[in-house]
Formats: C-alpha cells, sequence, structure tokens
C-alpha cells in the first residue's frame, strides 16, 4: 500500500515540519473519498478528525430554518478543512457537503489530540499552523463581511 | 499591435469638452443590474482610437454626464462598447437606452493599463464586481497579441453567481493556451457548483512568479487594498509590478475643475490607472 508521508510531506501545511512528527502524523492518516452531495460532517456532531483535500470541492454550510443553507466557503485541493476537532467542546460548527467529489486524507483528531497533550513542542506546532490558517480565513470573513460589490449609491 | 505613445494613451482629435454623437447600436444584458452598450459614431466617422484602461464621458441627453470605461476590443474598428452599472439615476438612464438612441461622447481619457511593461512577463489579471469591465480591453489586448506575454491569469470576484459578467467570455478565455482563469463569489447559494469565497482567497490557487509578473488590478477600493497587501506581504510582488485604475467623482475629465483630485494627483488626467508605488501612500489616507 503506498504510504501517505510522502503526500503529506509535499504539503505546504506540513513544510518545513520535523521528519519525527511528520511521521506521528502519517501514524494518524487514511484516504477517504466522498461522492456529490456526501457530508462529511455536520454541525453538532463529534468533531473528531481534519481533512487535507486532494481532489474535489466541498462547501461549508450554516443550517437555516426554512430556508435554503448559507454557503460560506467552498475548500478544495491543496485546503486543509476543519479545526473543531482541536478546540473544546471538539464539535462540528458547520456541514460540509461535497460539491465535487472528494480524495482526501483524513486525520485522527483524537489521536493527534492525545500526541499533543504527550509532547507540547508538537502540541505548539501543530496550533502555529492551524492558527496561521484560522487568521487567513478570518481575514477572508472579514472582507466577505464588507459586501464590497454591493451598489452604493 | 503596437501602443502609441510611450505610455500607451491615445487621445481624440476632437474638442475634449465637445462630445461627439454616436448612436446606440445595441445593449446587452450582462446582469440583473449591467448592461453594455455598443455606440457608434454618426455617419461615417471614425470611432476614436483609444487604449486598455481609458475611459469616456458619455453624455445622456437631458440627463447628465459619467465617467465609464471603455470595456471593448481595442481592435474592433467601429464600435466603442461601454459595460454600465444601473446604481442611480445616470447610469439608469444610461442602461435604459435603446438601439437607435443618441449618447454624447467626449474622449478617450486618461492613462491605460501599461501593457509594455508586462511583455515577456506573466500578467495577473485581478478583477471585483464591475471591475472586470475596464480589464476586459487588456485581457483582449493580450489574447490577441499572445506571444509578446507569458503567461495570463484572471482572478474574477462578484457578489453572487448572478452578478458574474462576460461568463461566456470567462470560460473561453480559460481555455486559451496559458490561461489560467479562476473565479469565486462572496455569496453562493446551494446549486452553486463553483467556489464561495473573497477574490484573495483564490491567490492560494496560484504559483506566482514575482520577478515576471505585472499585476493589473480593479475593484472597489477596499477590495484592491486587500489585493495588494496579499500580493506585496505573502506573494512577493513589487509594488512597481502592481497597477490599480482608481475612481472618483470625475466631472470636466482633463484636469482642469479638480472634482477628481487625489492627493498631488487628478484622477481623470493622471490616472485613472496608476503604479501601487504611485498611491501606496494615499491608499487608506482618511478624506481621500
Amino acid at each position: 500500500m503506498e504510504s501517505l508521508e510522502p503526500i503529506l510531506a509535499q504539503h505546504s501545511f506540513f513544510e518545513g515540519l520535523d521528519a519525527e512528527y511528520l511521521k506521528l502524523f502519517v501514524g494518524c492518516a487514511s484516504n477517504v473519498r466522498y461522492y456529490v452531495g456526501a457530508y462529511l460532517f455536520r454541525t453538532g456532531e463529534d468533531a473528531s478528525q481534519f481533512y487535507l483535500i486532494r481532489q474535489g470541492r466541498v462547501a461549508l454550510e450554516i443550517y437555516a430554518p426554512q430556508r435554503p443553507p448559507i454557503v460560506v466557503q467552498t475548500l478544495e485541493a491543496g485546503d486543509i478543512l476543519g479545526w473543531s476537532w482541536l478546540i473544546p467542546p471538539h464539535r462540528w460548527r458547520f456541514d460540509a457537503r461535497v460539491v465535487e467529489g472528494i480524495r482526501a486524507i483524513a486525520l485522527d483528531g483524537k489521536c493527534l489530540r492525545t500526541k499533543c497533550e504527550e509532547n507540547h513542542d508538537l502540541g505548539y506546532e501543530l496550533l502555529k499552523r492551524f492558527v496561521r490558517i484560522t487568521t487567513q480565513r478570518l481575514e477572508a470573513t472579514r472582507l466577505q463581511l464588507l459586501d464590497v460589490y454591493a451598489p452604493h449609491v | 499591435m503596437p501602443l502609441t505613445s510611450e505610455e500607451g494613451s491615445r487621445k481624440s482629435t476632437a474638442d475634449p469638452m465637445c462630445p461627439q454623437p454616436f448612436r446606440v447600436e445595441s445593449v446587452s444584458r450582462e446582469t440583473h443590474d449591467t448592461f453594455t452598450l455598443n455606440l457608434q459614431p454618426a455617419g461615417n466617422a471614425e470611432r476614436p482610437p483609444f487604449s486598455p484602461g481609458q475611459f469616456s464621458m458619455l453624455y445622456v441627453f437631458g440627463v447628465g454626464e459619467l465617467p465609464i470605461s471603455i470595456s471593448g476590443d481595442p481592435e474592433q474598428a467601429r464600435r466603442l462598447a461601454y459595460t454600465v452599472r444601473s446604481v442611480g439615476p445616470a447610469t439608469q438612464a444610461l442602461v435604459s437606452l435603446r438601439p437607435g438612441d443618441w449618447v454624447g461622447v467626449r474622449g478617450p481619457y486618461g492613462k491605460p493599463w501599461p501593457l509594455q511593461a508586462g511583455r515577456g512577463k506573466d500578467v495577473l489579471i485581478v478583477a471585483g464586481g464591475i471591475g472586470l469591465a475596464p480589464l476586459r480591453p487588456a485581457i483582449f489586448h493580450v489574447l490577441r497579441n499572445r506571444d509578446d506575454y507569458v503567461r495570463l491569469i484572471v482572478l474574477y470576484g462578484a457578489r453572487s453567481p448572478g452578478d458574474l459578467l462576460f461568463r461566456k467570455e470567462l470560460n473561453a478565455w480559460g481555455r486559451s493556451p496559458d490561461t489560467q482563469v479562476l473565479t469565486t463569489v462572496d455569496y453562493g447559494g446551494v446549486n452553486w457548483r463553483g467556489r464561495v469565497g473573497v477574490v484573495t482567497t483564490l491567490f492560494r490557487h496560484l504559483r506566482l512568479h514575482p520577478d515576471r509578473t505585472v499585476v493589473l488590478v480593479c475593484g472597489p477600493e477596499i477590495m484592491m487594498n486587500y489585493v495588494v497587501a496579499e500580493l506585496e506581504q505573502h506573494r512577493g510582488v513589487s509594488a512597481a509590478d502592481i497597477y490599480l485604475s482608481m475612481e472618483r467623482n470625475m466631472k470636466c475629465a482633463v484636469g482642469f475643475c479638480g472634482h477628481c483630485q487625489y492627493g498631488p494627483y487628478f484622477i481623470c488626467r493622471d490616472g485613472p490607472v496608476f503604479s501601487y508605488q504611485q498611491v501606496r501612500g494615499l491608499m487608506g489616507k482618511h478624506e481621500l
């Protein structure tokens, strides 16, 4: 079976990561596939994984009663999906619906949380990498909130 | 196609303050509020030449005059195209014109996109909303002179799928050799299969060569602020290689009246296209 190590090593999220740490991630990784219309997770469910998307597109949606779901963002090849596994109470805040068939590497969050508790250097490395992603997405969300293309008379 | 002067700008030989009569040849609906007007000069008159990025003053008789960027192909000999979003009484009057109606046209005016600076390099176009319209002639130019440029990359963001302009053309451009077109919308419905996210999120899909890339940006100023920050701080593109089309309320269009003053510049005369180096100290400054 093909090792996932070279795939993880080439991804920008793991760039510069100590080889020993990378092996820990590989030990928590598995290949997954989802078809169009499937949900990787739904709001409120236990968040026990995150995903490195290799192919396809996922829409992050917020359920809105008596109206269609609101798509807040799409993620695709190269993107990291999910950080709720890292932050208590470890429950998903969005629905993740597959728009184009997904091939991804799933990383077991419970397994990684345990390893991070045992090794705080690893935990700090991981947090730094996730903080970078969350900051980028927070900035994008702020720009989105500005609704810059709305008509201004 | 060689451009005419050192900066590539073209000037009409007509009296700059006197509108010339143009007839509306056709009006095409681009979105629910945005239309493209194709205009032809009266009689056998030649249409004035223009360079990508320049604008005209369009006079709707009895209503008022508006600065509108030229959105058509610079090589389209007989016609001038303008893409107009209806946001107020004057633009509503403009988009309500029908074939056969008359419009007064002054110009073209202003500094164009520096397409010479992109020769031998990658050209990255970043557009938001109606900002794709002033960039469209530059895209036509690059596609028509493909050997003069390396890659053409178009990043385009709009408010919603229904607000995306020139969708057929975007698809066609994306099929051209060495051309990458990425679109996104700020708000997508559940039936939208494309990307949702602001235009700056598209940069993560690119491999830029900052030392050989020229960037042309047009959209709401706040969007351009985020785009230049991304380009400079995270993508290593020099301010000297980034060009922006700025917008202020223009009246005379020839640098007399001062309505469009922007720090030491008049947008109509010294712009609308500026290098980011020129305006970086002005962008974000309050009251400007």
